[in-house]
């Protein structure tokens, strides 16, 4: 039941409009019931979906689809076109600022993938466009976080800045800084501590890095198996930080992947990568359309 | 409380609420369906009857056909017990077993910890600043390392220290991952081999902000594993996990504790009374 796709569940509302001549208003309103338990079961946010169901019906009895031929598969399309055109298009370009260091500032919730995405950010930046990036380890809360970053620094043989637990986030972005200009590092990119975005005094820090070394990019990371929740973590990050941009981490399991939809439609930020495993090579720009198919199961 | 009419409005806000809550769209319909009838049947008028009303029907979904039971952890006595964790992605199997760790500690449990996950950057590291702050022993070998080895260290050094637990951890994995799910089976197998009846918990760890695709992790993770259990983590957010009731209802694994934080006292049982209750109190408290 769970997880069919939209297209095998249409297929009964589309066979019996296929005999007919023309596509009624109850028609229209059966195969709009299908694209909403798709969604939803996609992990779409129910608000996000009442307002594309909206969409989508006003499109649905107008002529497009009324007077198709195939009024079922051009349902399917308006669908499609719709969830595209909400994702937005493709933005995998990372900003540059002219004065170097580039800051790029990783946040998200506990155990989304900052601390892998940084190093796969880096990764990226130095096979594609030939750059020197830091990293940062900011995360003085979890346990061997910071660690965790090193070895990635040493898998890919690049520095990583640290001050051990005992010292402030902030300084600890702020002496980075600092040092990258020495070291001619031309990106620094700072892996912060996962954090509930509820947590006052923890997104209060993150404002403090924020406003002390002025990051060009803060990436919210997202994990994209996250449910009906990730609509209050994208808005209540992005009210607090003004993100530029989402990273969605875990599209390769098998999950429909909602969230990506439901982030774009409260944030209106672009979801610029998508990570495709746990390896530092498994970084991909991210595809608005392909995203749609997956979400709809088709 | 909120003193208002049980009619079509309230029927479609707890609607939202439920499926916001992530219990499923399906589910949810069924609830609101069957719901109804119960209210016309009572006579309900008001929304303090039917608070209870919804609270019962919510329990029934969760318990499916069975008894409500305390769903314990099965530790024997005056035996070695071996509890594997098991989960996709930074759910918080490491950190969870930290919390289970401290609290047998605490009732007096002679504790050990394998670091099955060899493959995450830190993983090791992880787990030992867990161990110390549980006080117990943590079994490692070098990051790379076969996992199915350490836990057979793990087994080994626990039955010489005379412990009573075993928590073995394991690296996280995407349950369409079928390589990384063969060398999890391949590791449960390992537990069965050296200690008949073991292990005797399988807990399946996951994430509160989860939505459906939990229901895929609970039914591959049994297939390779035999899930006993659940950890419910991150319930401390404004995610509430919902998607167990589904998970308990058809594939009869109950949920054994909740994760409510990073420190190490952060770990609870289960209620289903009062976890069903807070997926849609929000709907009848305050606003
Ligand atoms: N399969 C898969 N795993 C990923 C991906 N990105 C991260 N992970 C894994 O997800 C887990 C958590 O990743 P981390 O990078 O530690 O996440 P984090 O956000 O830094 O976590 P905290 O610092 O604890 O908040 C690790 O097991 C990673 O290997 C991805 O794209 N695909
Ligand atoms: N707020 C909150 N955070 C939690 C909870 N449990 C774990 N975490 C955090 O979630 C993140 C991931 O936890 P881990 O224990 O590393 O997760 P894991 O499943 O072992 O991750 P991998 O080994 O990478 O797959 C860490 O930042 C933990 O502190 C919880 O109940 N509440
Ligand atoms: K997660
Ligand atoms: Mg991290
Ligand atoms: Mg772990």
């Amino acid at each position: 039941m769970a997880f069919e796709g939209l297209a095998d569940r249409l297929q009964s509302t589309i066979k019996k409009i296929t005999g007919k001549g023309k596509v009624s208003e109850q028609d229209v309103k059966e195969m709009t019931r299908e694209v909403r338990l798709a969604l939803l079961e996609a992990d779409v946010n129910f608000k996000v979906v009442k307002d594309l169901i909206n969409r989508i019906k006003e499109r649905a009895v107008g002529q497009e689809v009324m007077e198709s031929l195939t009024p079922g598969q051009q349902v399917i399309k308006v669908v499609k076109e719709e969830l595209t055109t909400l994702m937005g298009g493709e933005h995998s370009k990372i900003a540059v600022s002219d004065r170097p260091p580039t800051v790029i500032m990783m946040v998200g919730l506990q155990g989304a993938g900052k601390t892998t995405t940084t190093g796969k950010l880096a990764n990226h930046l130095r096979k594609k466009q030939n750059r020197s990036p830091l990293l940062v380890a900011c995360d003085i809360y979890r346990p061997a976080a910071i660690q965790q970053l090193e070895t990635l620094g040493e898998q890919l043989s690049m520095p990583v800045f640290s001050m051990g637990t005992e010292a402030n986030p902030v300084d600890i972005a702020t002496k980075a800084i600092e040092q990258a200009k020495e070291e001619h590092n031309d990106y620094v990119i700072i892996d912060t501590a996962g954090r509930l975005h509820v947590d006052n005094e923890l997104m209060d820090e993150l404002q403090q890095i924020k406003s002390k070394v002025k990051p060009d990019e803060i990436f919210l990371v997202v994990d994209a198996m996250t449910g009906q929740d990730a609509v209050n973590v994208a808005d209540s990050f992005n009210d607090q930080l003004d993100i530029s941009g989402v990273v969605l981490t875990k599209l390769d399991g098998d999950t429909r992947g909602g969230a990506a939809l439901s982030i774009k439609a409260v944030t209106d930020k672009p979801i610029k990568f998508a990570g495709m495993g746990e390896k530092l090579d498994e970084l991909e720009a991210f595809h608005p359309e392909r995203m749609a198919s997956r979400i709809l199961g088709m | 409380a909120k003193y208002r009419k049980v009619d079509e409005d309230f029927f479609e806000e707890l609607e939202e609420v439920l499926i916001s809550a992530d219990v499923g769209v399906m589910t949810v319909m069924d609830l609101i369906d069957e719901l109804k009838m119960e209210v016309k049947r009572q006579n309900i008028k008001d929304t303090k009857e039917v608070k209870d009303v919804i609270s019962e029907k919510l329990v029934e979904i969760y318990y499916g056909d069975d008894d409500e039971k305390v769903e314990k952890l099965n530790i024997q006595e005056n035996q070695l017990s071996v509890i594997l964790v098991v989960g996709v992605n930074g759910v918080g199997k490491t950190t969870s077993i930290g919390k289970l760790a401290h609290q047998l500690k605490q009732q007096g449990k002679n504790v050990v910890l394998a670091a099955g996950d060899t493959f995450r950057a830190g993983a090791i590291e992880q787990l030992e600043v867990w161990g110390e702050r549980a006080e117990v022993d943590v079994i490692k070998q070098s990051a790379g390392s076969d996992p199915a080895a350490v836990i057979f260290d793990g087994i080994k050094a626990a039955k010489s220290r005379n412990a009573d637990v075993l928590i073995c951890d394991t690296a996280g994995r995407l349950q369409n991952k079928v390589n990384l799910m063969n060398e999890l089976a391949k590791v449960k197998r390992i537990i069965e081999r050296e200690i008949p009846g073991a292990p005797h918990e399988v807990l399946l760890v996951l994430d509160a902000t989860t939505g459906q695709n939990a229901l895929n992790q609970a039914k591959t993770f049994s297939e390779a594993t035999n899930v006993s259990g659940i950890v419910l983590t991150k319930l401390d957010g404004t995610a509430k996990g919902g998607i167990v009731l589904a998970i308990r209802n058809g594939l009869n694994i109950p949920v054994k504790f909740v994760g409510l934080g990073e420190q190490v006292g952060d770990l609870r049982e289960f209620n289903a009374h009062a976890f069903v209750y807070g997926l849609f109190a929000d709907m009848l408290e305050g606003e």
